[in-house]
């Protein structure tokens, strides 16, 4: 099985090979002529390919955005697509160089796993999908009921804290894949679907009937989703870090990619800096970059917002709402330090 | 020295040096092999702490201890998110152990009828033998594991729509579900009535054995033994005043709730794993009946035993000289096949290891833990059939 022999590669990697995970990333990258990035299997929304095999999502134009940053270039970039378990031994053996997969950052993968998490892509939270003929109107009146949960996710965590605290009962009907998950509750193995919200909404689509269920409005958990290099390499980590604020700081000076470069022609000094049109400034050779990785980074992928609405938001099947996702200014959550 | 001796090694040939003395070599090269060995036995160890320390992950068995923190579908010892991954592991290895015991009794005795229904005198027997065995044999076990699942899944009705069975039994795609007994004060006697009444049997069976031997009669065993085995404990039972009450399944709002339950990825891996070993274990029953001079049936049938006492006294008694040994390789595959469990999210041990491994990061320790315990399994496993096989070898008079 995948999975297994992943693991195994691992323990062997770090049994007989130098360690695998090379010290200076952007160097190996640059060397490889490509980033590689641990991307979903198969997730509307967030990384999935379509029929012509031609990826999309919000993190898989967080990879394209990485690309564009390093080689100007958003083609540049190779997907492994990889399953909840998958995904942190591939990023811990050096199989990929960057994890953007609908990952949550929490303390003990930020510690025990030797990962490192900063910005942060999808503020999300767990939430509860039934079938509408259940009459079930909240979270609250699931004791009872068999769940169907993806295995190696903090959704199994969260769901078994939940009904622990809320003095409820519950059976657990764990996968490996999300594909079986999926087949498992459309075949009424199970009465509740858990996990990420912005996942149900994808999920609820690939259903044989989408509308016959309901995504109940608890959300019980903080699954702040963002990207995830390995520890000790703050050189790629900064890098990775300012594609994602460069993308949220376009949104806020209002850059698009339709008028990106109109805006090169811009006198807002703040502007001239971030597109690197401001003379003897360094701040792209600091990060080891062109100077012109945000520009790259915009003409590659948009800004923050339009990669949101083009692949979760309304420009998409999924229709979610910004939310949290929208700037700190308009009342979310997303906020970028200053690019100077 | 004496003279012997001395004229002995007078008349052995030049000893060659020590290099080319064949003792000496051989025993330089065994000890070259072992220190190799070590050498990258240590290499290995230090190279592994070594690179995780490089890559920032901790490393130990200490985090066993910690809070498991996730719930298991099925456990059969007392278990919660509460207790530890040690815990965890536990359960999944009884859940390992419990399919792959159950399926080696079952695919055992499927196997040996559909390798005796091989060599059949009866056409259709022996054809529908054949086609199981070529079926089965040529099938990924991982895809009859689908079709058990997927079969079991879509076949049986929701929950709303339970097949309800007599004795309070129910059937849905979420399994099979049977009253709970609960057995009340004094029930231990039952099962020493029942120890008693086995050993009983035993004792009756040898006496009548022997007195068969004296007199050539042999008195009544099979309904005695049935009386002792089952009437004492049912004697017992009412004697007691029948202390017996069960925990019955019931709807309640989403689920059955209450009784035992056998879930579907337990059933689907259980049968598929049966059904698929068989199909091996049949031809290894037809290969040792095979084995079996022809001789041998001929001449039982010359004494004018039946065909069915033929194939039970004579003919399997020998074959299972040839029998045992290929067997114990099957009932290893089934027990590592077992493994497959992850598939269809049955909870065995390699299904909830992953799951510790990926909550905690440490594939190292987890795949250690895998190997030391699918190895003791399987040492286990032939120590036995090792074991057995020399008692069922030939003992020469
Ligand atoms: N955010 C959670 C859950 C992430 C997750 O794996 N979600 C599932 C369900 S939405 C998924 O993406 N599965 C896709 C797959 O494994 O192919 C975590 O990081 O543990």
């Amino acid at each position: 099985m995948k999975k297994t022999l992943l693991t195994v590669a691992l323990a062997a990697a770090a049994g007989f090979g130098a360690s695998a995970a090379s010290a200076d990333t952007l160097d190996n990258v640059k060397q490889k002529g490509f980033v590689q990035c641990g991307v979903n299997n198969g997730l509307a929304g967030f990384g999935s390919q379509d029929s012509a095999g031609n990826w999309a999502g919000l993190d898989v134009d967080f990879c394209k955005a990485v690309a564009a940053a390093v080689f100007g270039d958003a083609t540049k970039v190779k997907y492994t697509p990889l399953s909840a378990k998958d995904r942190f031994p591939a990023l811990q053996s050096g199989e990929v160089d960057l994890l953007a997969r609908n990952t949550t950052w929490t303390i003990s993968r930020d510690t025990q796993l030797g990962f490192n998490f900063r910005p942060i892509n999808y503020y999300d939270g767990q939430g509860f999908m039934v079938k509408k003929s259940l009459g079930v109107k909240s979270a609250l009146e699931l004791s009872g009921a068999a769940v169907c949960v993806q295995t190696g996710t903090t959704t199994e965590l969260n769901l078994a804290d939940y009904f622990k605290s809320n003095k409820m009962e519950y059976k657990p009907v764990v996968f490996e894949k999300q594909e079986e998950v999926d087949a498992a509750y459309d075949a009424g193995r199970c009465d509740v679907y858990t996990t990420d919200q912005s996942g149900l909404y994808a999920i609820r689509l690939t259903l044989k009937q989408p509308d016959e269920h309901e995504i109940l409005p608890e959300i019980i958990s903080k699954e702040p989703l963002g990207p995830a290099v390995r520890q000790g390499d703050d050189k790629w980590f900064d890098i990775v870090s300012f594609t994602h604020y460069a993308m949220v700081t376009a949104e806020e000076f209002g850059i698009t990619q339709a008028n990106l470069d109109e805006m090169l022609k811009s006198e807002n000094p703040d502007i001239k800096r971030f597109l690197g049109e401001e003379a003897e400034s360094t701040i792209g050779k600091d990060l080891g970059l062109d100077n012109k990785w945000a520009y790259n980074v915009i003409k590659a992928v948009g800004n923050y917002g339009e990669s949101f609405e083009r692949n979760v938001g309304q420009g998409s099947p999924l229709k979610i709402a910004r939310g949290l996702n929208n700037l700190w200014s308009k009342g979310g959550l997303q906020y970028a330090p200053p690019i100077r | 020295m004496t003279m012997e001796e001395a004229e002995l090694s007078a008349r052995r040939p030049d000893r060659p040096v020590f290099y080319n003395d064949p003792f000496w070599r051989s025993l330089a090269y065994q000890l070259l092999t072992i220190l190799v060995l070590a050498g990258a036995i240590v290499w290995m160890w230090t190279n592994t702490l070594e690179n995780l320390k490089r890559a920032n992950l901790s490393s130990g068995f200490g985090f066993l201890q910690s809070r498991a923190g996730f719930d298991l579908a099925q456990a059969l010892i007392p278990y919660s998110s509460d207790s530890s991954y040690f815990r965890a592991l536990e359960v999944g290895l009884l859940n390992t152990l419990a399919v792959a015991a159950l399926g080696i009794v079952t695919t055992t005795i499927l196997g040996l009828l559909i390798g005796i229904g091989r060599l059949s005198s009866n056409w259709l027997v022996r054809k529908l033998a054949t086609v199981y065995v070529e079926a089965f044999r040529n099938i990924p076990l991982l895809v009859i594991i689908f079709f058990w699942y997927k079969g079991v899944l879509n076949a049986l009705p929701n929950v709303r729509e339970s097949i309800v069975m007599p004795f309070g039994m129910i059937l849905n795609n979420r399994g099979f579900y049977f009253p709970a007994p609960i057995f009340g004060e004094g029930s231990i006697l039952i099962l020493v009535a029942l120890a008693v009444g086995i050993l009983a049997a035993f004792l009756w069976s040898r006496r009548a054995k022997a007195q068969q031997m004296a007199t050539g009669k042999r008195p009544p065993v099979f309904w005695v033994n049935v009386a002792l085995v089952l009437g004492l404990p049912i004697l017992t039972f009412l004697v007691l005043g029948a202390p017996l009450t069960f925990d019955m399944p019931v709807a309640g709002k989403f689920n059955i709730s209450g009784g035992n339950i056998v879930g579907p990825e337990f059933m689907s891996l259980y049968l598929a794993l049966s059904f698929y070993t068989a199909a091996f274990i049949a031809e290894i029953v037809r290969a040792g009946i095979r084995g079996v001079a022809k001789g041998q049936t001929e001449a039982a049938y010359a004494l004018g035993i039946q065909p069915g006492r033929t194939m039970r006294l004579v003919i399997l008694p020998q074959a299972l000289r040839i029998i045992i040994p290929p067997m114990t390789s099957q009932y290893l595959n089934l027990t590592k096949n077992s493994s497959l469990a992850v598939a269809i999210g049955y909870a065995d041990l390699v299904a909830v290891g992953g799951t510790i491994l990926n909550q905690t990061g440490r594939a190292i320790e987890v795949v250690a833990i895998w190997l030391l315990i699918y190895v003791s399994i399987s040492l286990a496993t032939s120590l036995f059939m090792n074991w057995f096989n020399r008692k069922m070898a030939l003992v020469e008079r």
